[in-house]
């Protein structure tokens, strides 16, 4: 008897494809995502990107600079083209204000700024105001990138420039001692220039570490770590129910389907064409109201600062509502009934969530898996909501993210009008 | 039935050689029917027949392969031909968890209707379902009858001069029918003429004036149901007497069924004395006696050999 229940449930699980992707398929997405999230497939460290903008334009800062970008963990960019120049502009050397820019912007999540005088800075004791520090420019909301751009820097100090590290510390220790004999300043001057020919030829797998070259650590960001988390979250979790609301919404067209009320209202005055206008329009008044909701409930309990950022708030929750709404009538319009929109709709928003950075932050994630998310909407969503609430962006810097959800917004759109035709006439 | 259709005037809805194909089933093969001013036609088939998909092709929910449809003497796909149209579908099609005044106010503005004259017919529409006292009770709470009241009523508030209603009856009591037949009656009397379908045979023979019969796609048969009886059984009565015992071969007219004498019976008055008098001739004693009048059920069965319900 037993025997006959359990083939009844294995066929009608065989027969049910929207079950086996929720028992097979979804894990087996969501593994891949987020192995992929937190350190990818080979193990290997996620790239940091870092500016550097070198003010020293010393022997030891082009060493630097180039030892820095013969590192595999850093992705480094030295030049720019100026702030709103076209694209046809040639790109330049980064300065210290558009380093921090390009970190103040989002483009990269830490800045080198290696001042003029650091060749004579590096192995000097603490203590000493004439000594130059280097500036790391930071996004502290990134909490991982300025640690390993820290301990690469030393790392990379040490050994670039191992005979400017010396030299500076034996000055400092004559100093300190009065000075070297004749003797041993005559073997010193001799064994630098081999420590540097030495470290030339050397690859950059030494673990030097320490305090070797001074740096000060600058959070362009201003603003509490927390509570931009707490912005993150709050984005991240309403754009996610957002889309389980408005899929489950736009499902109520499939209850209308059986119940004959669809029939009814199409075959009434307003047509197919004004019924998904009217349901596109109360799923994006909804969603407004459900992302509003969360944000208020933030600012009261978490102090997040919603009001001090409402017109960018405004125009991401609009134009995210808008396009969430239409996506849910192409889920809607896509199914046969409630069931199969249930199980599609979970499968695909928990992936394009923790694919978009529902879950998780995408600026954390490796540059693929930052290049893969693009696909989902709300990928593009979370950012502009990033923008608003961390970077502090004016509502010109939305112009790609807005665009780009207006187009998804059109082709979800046209989708649905074209599925919805199967309602339309028999 | 209120008032007989007018016969010789164009028909206010016309539909010829209709034709629709799904994959490999054809839902209407050749099907031609009229629907005469002020007039109750009933269309009859069992299931699959083929009844919704003309109904719907009407409504402009299914694009015939074939054929035309034509509405006041223009093409049903006409701009706003069909406004004068009104389709109470075989479901349901109310928003359950808004009230009877909300569902009427709804589809009344769906319909084109605004302010006072959405108001007036929403008030009177209440009135007339006997809504009035429930009107501001969500429609999930309402009995079967109150949902196929408020149903129609949904869709003639735009006072719509063909109505086409799919089983306006199905699964209600005989008090609810009755009431939703004198609500139909009251439509008619506005000058409306209704084509429905039904499975209720007696119905279809005490409210309509005409009925066509489809079945497998094609009208088996069309007319008043004197015309149909007239076509088919003729107008014989059929009698059966139960007997105590079969009667001898050749000594009476009539088939044994189920120890019942089945016959018809053109003349009845003069005719039953004669065969009472055969039948206790031949020796039998007569224990009960049938006169059964010649029906739509004996015209459907006659013509698709079949009952309607199968």
């Amino acid at each position: 008897m037993i025997a006959a229940l359990l083939r009844a449930w294995f066929t009608t699980l065989r027969r049910d494809r929207v079950a086996q992707a929720m028992v097979f398929l979804l894990p087996i997405v969501f593994f891949t995502i987020f192995a992929n999230v937190f350190g990818g497939r080979s193990g290997a460290t996620p790239r940091v990107s870092v500016a550097v903008a070198d003010e020293s334009h010393s022997a030891l800062s082009a060493r630097l600079v180039r030892a820095l970008g013969n590192e595999k963990s850093l992705k480094v960019t030295t030049a720019a083209r100026d702030v709103d120049a076209p694209k046809s502009a040639p790109e330049r050397p980064l300065t210290r204000e558009r380093a921090t820019r390009m970190v103040k912007d989002g483009d990269v999540p830490v800045a080198i700024v290696i001042p003029a005088g650091i060749d004579t800075s590096m192995m000097r004791f603490a203590g000493d105001t004439t000594v130059a520090r280097v500036t790391l420019v930071a996004d502290k909301s990134d909490p991982i990138a300025p640690q390993v751009v820290i301990g690469l820097l030393q790392k990379t100090a040490m050994t670039a420039a191992p005979d400017l590290l010396a030299r500076n510390g034996i000055a400092d220790f004559g100093r300190a001692t009065g000075g070297l004999t004749s003797q041993q300043q005559k073997s010193v001057d001799e064994w630098l220039p081999r420590l540097a020919a030495d470290t030339a030829a050397s690859a950059t797998d030494s673990s030097g570490a320490g305090a070797l070259l001074p740096v000060d650590i600058e959070d362009v960001m201003g603003q509490d770590q927390g509570a931009m988390m707490i912005s993150f979250y709050a984005a991240g979790i309403a754009v996610m129910f957002l889309l389980f609301s408005c899929s489950g919404g736009a499902g109520s067209m499939l209850d209308e389907l059986d119940s004959g009320t669809l029939e009814r209202v199409i075959s009434s005055r307003i047509g197919m064409n004004g019924l998904l206008v009217a349901k596109w329009l109360y799923l994006t008044l909804l969603g407004c109201l459900q992302i509003t909701v969360m944000f208020l409930y933030a600012m009261l309990v978490f102090r997040l600062p919603l009001l001090s950022h409402l017109p960018g708030f405004a125009v991401m929750t609009v134009v995210t509502a808008a396009t969430a709404a239409a996506f849910g009538l192409v889920l809607a319009t896509a199914s046969r009934t409630r069931a199969q929109l249930s199980g599609i709709s979970t499968i695909l928003i928990l992936a394009m969530s923790a694919l978009g950075g529902s879950m998780f932050p995408r600026f954390l994630m490796s540059d693929a898996m930052q290049k893969a998310g693009l696909v989902a909407f709300n990928a593009w969503a979370l950012d502009g909501f990033v923008k608003v609430f961390w970077r502090n962006a004016p509502i010109a810097a939305l112009a790609p993210q807005v665009g780009v959800l207006l187009a998804f917004l059109v082709a979800f759109a046209t989708i649905a009008r074209v599925l919805a035709r199967r309602w339309e006439r028999a | 039935m209120t008032q007989s259709p007018t016969t010789d005037a164009a028909p206010v809805m016309r539909v010829e050689h209709a034709r629709k194909r799904f994959g490999d089933t054809d839902a209407l093969k050749d099907v031609s029917v009229e629907l005469r001013p002020g007039e109750l036609l009933a269309l009859l088939g069992p299931n699959g027949a083929g009844k919704t998909t003309l109904i719907r092709s009407i409504a402009g929910r299914v694009a015939l392969d074939a054929g035309t449809i034509e509405l006041f003497g223009r093409a049903a796909d006409a701009a706003n031909a069909r406004d004068a149209l009104g389709v109470v579908p075989q479901d349901l099609a109310l928003y359950p968890l808004l009230t009877a005044r909300e569902n009427l106010e709804t589809f009344g503005t769906l319909h084109g209707l605004r302010g006072a004259a959405l108001r007036e017919r929403v008030e009177r529409a209440l009135e007339w379902t006997a809504l009035a006292d429930r009107a501001k009770e969500p429609v999930r709470r309402f009995s079967g009858g109150m949902k196929r009241r408020l149903n129609i009523a949904c869709a003639v508030l735009h006072e719509p001069r063909v109505l086409l209603l799919d089983e306006p009856t199905v699964g209600v009591d005989p008090q609810s029918r009755e009431r939703i037949y004198e609500m139909l009656d009251g439509l008619r009397t506005s000058g409306a003429s209704m084509l429905l379908t039904t499975h209720q045979l007696e119905e279809a023979e005490a409210r309509c004036d005409r009925v066509v019969i489809v079945d497998h796609g094609t009208v088996i048969a069309e007319g008043t149901l004197a015309e149909l009886v007239e076509r088919t059984t003729g107008r014989a009565l059929q009698v059966e007497l139960k007997l105590d015992r079969r009667p001898g071969e050749g000594r009476v007219t009539g088939e044994w069924r189920d120890g019942r004498l089945v016959t018809q019976l053109p003349d009845l008055v003069n005719a039953l004395p004669a065969l009472l008098d055969r039948v206790r001739a031949a020796g039998c004693t007569v224990e009960d006696v049938h006169v059964i009048r010649p029906s739509l059920q004996s015209v459907f069965l006659h013509l698709t050999g079949r009952e309607l319900r199968e």
